[in-house]
């Protein structure tokens, strides 16, 4: 038929090998449907080709099924790449090299696609799938496009030696690249901003350590002027400065390409750069029968791109299929009987007013990490005092707060549309109470890690967590008993307050204005004595400062700074003055606190070097932590009986170092995990493989895939990469016959396989707890609550 | 606390939960010797009599479930009891043997296989006994002399002093520089046991070097002066940090040296107690 001159006709023009265009591709081959794949350079999907060599590419998100003919895991580039260009063969498709569209026009009789080669293609329907990273950002100064010693992509850093190299942006990719860059040169790194952002938590460890160790520098708040031949000229904040360089590697990100994709006829909502085409639920763009699918109509990720490929050729084809995550929702809402997935989606959404404004498909991807309830009549959903904390939300029915053990007139219920779990998922911290089901109860439970996401993206979500957060962190904290009416103008009063690491919440000295509820992380409160600032003590999660001065009507009598990051219900004093007026029980309470707490200050003032070991130990990061290995050197006798237990109870390789670590007053904090509250390591696995038990154990289960973030994420540095070394003889062949190196003694055998990542698990599966505290021969090994530990009963014990 | 391992405080094997095993060692003591005191066997009383026999019994198990806590401190599975349970145990009924079994002989010894295993087990309490007073002694010192510096940190430490005391010693004349050399060459921590347990190096070539440069100093002039005065604060230092050093390994040795006796001793004991008590029933 073709109309243009040598022109090719098919069904299906699919433009773009990318994973979203070979995935389309390799439909088509697969059902018959004639096409042809154009893809401009000398290989397929040109953006993983020009990844960093060796560079694991990642298979997010993880609950998401591929559904496509060509195959995808977690893997290594060049993995990936080689069995694409098998599978490209296998599956036949029809992929012509080096022919770049350079435009796309709707005729009467179809799409009619002009190539650089002068020569055309015809097409039914025309699938676009070139994605962003073909058109990568480009430095806009002068000099930019003359220079030669810039780039806008690295494939192998390995490539360059001993040279000095610039890299502008401050994104994932440029951290990659000058981190790689900084082992064989002089690296310098261009950030426009004064932090790095906005960029995966590994990432940023990973630049602020090399950056603090000298491996390269940083030129913070720096803007780009000018290239000139050997050089690049950027604007910082003491002035213009001219770096000589070798090279300049500019790392901006990609954007639509929007000119060409407007010739086509495509409409852009927004006149905004980052502003990305419309498509419908079939993908087809404002343009009949012009679909586009991937990076382009705003999904990124190559697994969901790989199964639109598939998708739009089965709606091509005149199929309706269900989203390739439709099986899976099944199976979760099986519990609700045959309810179809729709509705199951629209009862959420009509029942749970925190969700009911978020995008279907944000809902969609929730709900493929979250699970279903319907539990029994007075089934428990959680217990007090358990250290789960995913949240959960009522989809039907009541569930039972027992606020106060064995004191059922004290019960809370809650009814549809409420959710609880909340306090626990701030905190990080044990359940406050323990919750049971009511009749016809269904629950929607959502895991921590994804609800906090959700927190943190959707202000909505944020908005109406909060507000119901504060109102049961005030009551059950601060005024268990006391009617919500009662509390309502405190409540309406109080704000959430954040604070960073040593920040002050209050000075001494300053006017007494509020009430501080620590909602999460820790705070130590000092005064000034003879000139120095003194520690008195450590206040944890769930309890609060600053009523003192409230009370007695004077200035702030103590200064409190945030040991760790730290979040707090601030309450203002006249709500709560109006309050304790109202509540005379609630004033006698905290009168009876304050003197206690008057007590305390003076035995602690007395007692100097009970608050200077609470200093020390929260400068060990002890503030965050909720189980902690210290060890008394006045007992120890270094004969590492510990680390061996450990080691002999973990595969070979002991989690902690004893010797490591700072000592003060002898108590020694060693290498060792301190099951964090709000666990670092825990921000950035990929296959979400480091969960916290109930007990509170933060362990890293089976589906570490050895990527390394966990280690770098610690600032505590706990986490090693290790191989397990062969198992060892036996204890009683070691002893009477001498065989292998004896317990302890395989740590040093090199261990084969892949490197995993390991760390303490406080022997969560072993009965008796954990091996190093059992193991101490002198009782110089305890692991410890530091709340505990740094309160002033035991501190006074120790007479330090 | 979470796994029921005990309070939130350190505590030491001697008040371990209120010294329960003192008081249990205490109690079987007690027992041992009313019984001891009310038994009036025919002649003089001895090992052979039916408390003997009972006493004797008891010290033999008493002994092999002493020995044993060298097997269960080397099994780290799964269990309750804490290894500073067993070592309370161990340190305090380990003493009531020294009353038990001597009550057993009915104070008779001479020269026979019988009497070595009571010597032998003598020893081996003794050098116990050491090991109590060097675990409760020598853990605070040892932390006191490292002020937060490990040992590894410490020869880190001098060997760089010693590439700064070699640098500046080069411009130097040809005997301070050859006393510097030396002390770098042959400066030694630990040795032979009883060096380490010495704790000092009195022929320390760090020590001489320091020395001589004192003696060398005098005769020194304008800038060579200067340069000595710092090689003496460098030496110095490096001196002061080998103290430490040695003082560490010392410490170290302390804790450890008697076990070396401890459980030979108590494998010699074991063979004497075997023949003890085969010769025993086999001259019934």
């Amino acid at each position: 038929m073709g109309n243009g001159a040598g022109g090719e006709h098919v069904t299906v023009a699919i433009v773009g090998s990318g994973p979203g265009g070979l995935s389309a591709a390799g439909r088509a081959a697969q059902s018959g449907v004639s096409h042809i794949l154009l893809e401009k350079t000398d290989h397929a999907s040109d953006t993983i080709f020009k990844y960093q060599k060796g560079k694991l590419v990642m298979s997010a998100p993880d609950v998401l099924p591929l559904r496509s003919d060509m195959s995808f895991a977690l893997g290594i580039r060049e993995d990936i790449l080689g069995t694409w260009d098998r599978q490209i063969e296998d599956l036949g498709v029809n992929i012509r090299y080096n022919a770049e569209v350079t435009g796309i026009e709707r005729r009467e009789d179809g799409f009619h696609l002009a190539l650089n080669d002068g020569s055309a293609v015809s097409a039914e329907k025309v699938i676009l799938a070139i994605g962003l990273q073909g058109n990568l950002r480009q430095l806009q100064v002068p000099g930019a496009e003359q220079a030669n010693h810039v780039q806008y992509q690295l494939d192998d850093p390995d490539e360059y030696e001993a040279e000095t190299i610039v890299v502008v942006g401050a994104g994932d990719a440029a951290i990659e690249n000058v981190v790689a860059l900084a082992k064989q040169n002089d690296a310098i790194i261009v950030n426009r901003k004064d932090e790095f952002a906005r960029v995966k938590d590994g990432n940023r460890s990973l630049i602020l350590d090399a950056i603090d160790k000298g491996v390269l520098s940083c030129m913070y708040s720096a803007e780009t002027l000018r290239l000139d031949p050997g050089s690049i000229t950027v604007e910082t904040p003491d002035g213009e400065v001219t770096v000589k360089c070798d090279r300049v590697i500019a790392r901006l990100g990609a954007i639509a390409p929007r000119k060409f994709v407007e010739s086509c006829g495509i409409e852009f909502p927004s006149a905004d750069r980052t502003s990305l085409p419309e498509v419908s639920a079939t993908y087809e763009s404002n343009v009949p029968g012009l679909y586009i699918i991937g990076a382009l109509a705003g999904y990124p990720l190559i697994k969901q791109a790989m199964n639109q490929g598939y998708e739009v050729i089965e709606f091509i084809l005149g199929n309706d299929i269900k989203p390739a995550d439709e099986p899976l929702l099944e199976e979760r809402f099986a519990v609700l009987g045959d309810v179809p997935v729709e509705r199951v989606f629209d009862m959420i959404l009509s029942n749970v007013p925190i969700f009911s404004d978020l995008p279907h498909l944000v809902v969609r991807e929730m709900m493929l990490e979250a699970t279903i309830h319907r539990p029994a009549p007075g089934a428990t959903i959680f217990e007090r005092d358990d250290y789960s904390n995913s949240f959960y939300a009522i989809v039907e029915g009541e569930v039972a707060i027992e606020v106060e053990p064995g004191n059922i007139a004290r019960n809370v219920t809650l009814a549809q549309g409420d959710f609880f779990g909340e306090i626990g998922l701030i905190a990080g911290r044990r359940r406050t109470a323990t919750v049971k089901a009511g009749a016809g109860c269904t629950l929607l439970e959502v895991p921590r890690r994804t609800m906090i996401k959700m927190v943190s993206s959707f202000d909505e979500v944020r908005r109406r967590f909060d507000l119901a957060a504060i109102a049961r962190q005030i009551s059950t904290h601060i005024a268990p008993g006391i009617s919500a009416e009662d509390l309502a103008e405190v409540v309406k009063s109080a704000s959430v307050r954040t604070f960073k690491r040593g920040e002050l919440l209050f000075e001494e000295g300053g006017e007494a204005n509020a009430v501080h509820l620590i909602r999460r992380g820790s705070v130590m409160v000092s005064r000034r004595i003879g000139g120095k600032e003194t520690v008195l003590s450590y206040v944890p999660v769930g309890h609060y400062v600053g009523e003192m001065a409230l009370l007695s009507d004077a200035p702030r009598t103590a200064s409190v700074r945030a040991a760790v990051a730290t979040e707090t219900v601030r309450i203002e004093n006249q709500a709560f003055s109006r309050l304790l007026d109202r509540a005379p029980d609630l004033r006698a309470q905290i009168e009876a606190q304050y003197r206690e707490r008057l007590v305390q200050n003076e035995r602690m003032e007395q007692a100097g070097g009970a608050g200077n070991l609470i200093q020390f130990l929260v400068e060990q990061g002890l503030g965050e932590a909720t189980d902690v290995l210290l060890i008394d050197e006045s007992l120890c006798t270094r004969c590492d009986n510990c680390e061996t237990a450990c080691a002999e109870t973990h595969g070979g390789v002991s989690r902690l170092n004893r010797e490591a670590g700072p000592t003060f007053a002898n108590v020694h904090v060693p290498t060792s995990c301190r099951h964090c509250e709000h666990p670092h390591c825990m921000a950035d696995c990929p296959p979400d493989a480091i969960h916290r038990a109930p007990n509170g154990e933060v362990f890293i289960d089976d589906s570490c895939i050895g990527c390394g973030n966990c280690e770098r994420n610690c600032p505590y540095g706990v986490i090693q990469m290790a191989a397990m070394p062969p198992p060892g003889p036996g204890l009683l062949s070691w002893l009477l016959f001498g065989f292998g190196a004896g317990p302890g003694g395989n740590s040093a055998a090199k261990g084969e396989g892949a490197k995993l990542a390991v760390k303490c698990d406080m022997c969560k599966d072993i009965a008796g707890g954990a091996a190093c505290v059992r193991a101490c021969p002198t009782g110089a090994a305890i692991r410890v609550h530091p709340e505990e530990f740094m309160s002033i009963a035991k501190l006074a014990e120790r007479r330090v | 606390m979470a796994n029921g391992q005990g309070g939130a405080m350190h505590e030491s094997i001697l008040i371990y939960r209120r010294f329960r095993y003192l008081k249990l060692a205490l109690f079987g003591i007690a027992v041992a010797a009313v019984a001891y005191g009310f038994h009036s066997p025919l002649g003089e009383p001895n090992g052979g009599t039916w408390l003997g026999y009972t006493l004797g019994g008891v010290s033999a198990f008493l002994i092999l479930w002493l020995m044993w806590f060298g097997i269960r401190k080397r099994r780290y599975g799964p269990g309750k009891v804490r290894l500073e349970s067993w070592l309370s145990a161990h340190v305090y009924l380990g003493l009531a043997l020294i009353i038990v079994a001597t009550l057993h002989t009915g104070f008779q010894l001479g020269y026979n296989v019988h009497s070595l295993a009571y010597v032998l087990m003598m020893l081996v309490i003794l050098s116990g006994a050491f090991g109590v007073y060097a675990y409760i002694r020598y853990p605070r010192a040892m932390t006191a002399n490292r002020r937060g510096d490990s040992l590894r940190e410490m020869m880190l430490q001098i060997a760089d002093l010693d590439r700064q005391c070699r640098d500046m010693a080069m411009n130097l004349a040809d005997e301070i520089n050859k006393a510097v050399f030396e002390a770098g060459r042959s400066t030694r921590i630990g040795g032979g046991i009883l060096r380490q347990l010495s704790g000092s190096d009195p022929a320390c070539a760090s020590a001489a070097a320091l020395e001589k440069v004192q003696g060398l100093a005098a005769a020194a002039g304008g800038e060579d002066a200067a340069r000595c005065r710092r090689l003496v604060a460098l030496l110095s230092r490096k001196c002061e940090l080998l103290r430490r050093a040695r003082k560490d390994v010392q410490l170290q040795t302390l804790m450890q040296f008697w076990l070396y006796l401890h459980v030979p001793l108590s494998f010699a004991l074991l063979a004497a107690l075997s023949a003890h008590v085969f010769a025993v029933f086999y001259y019934w």
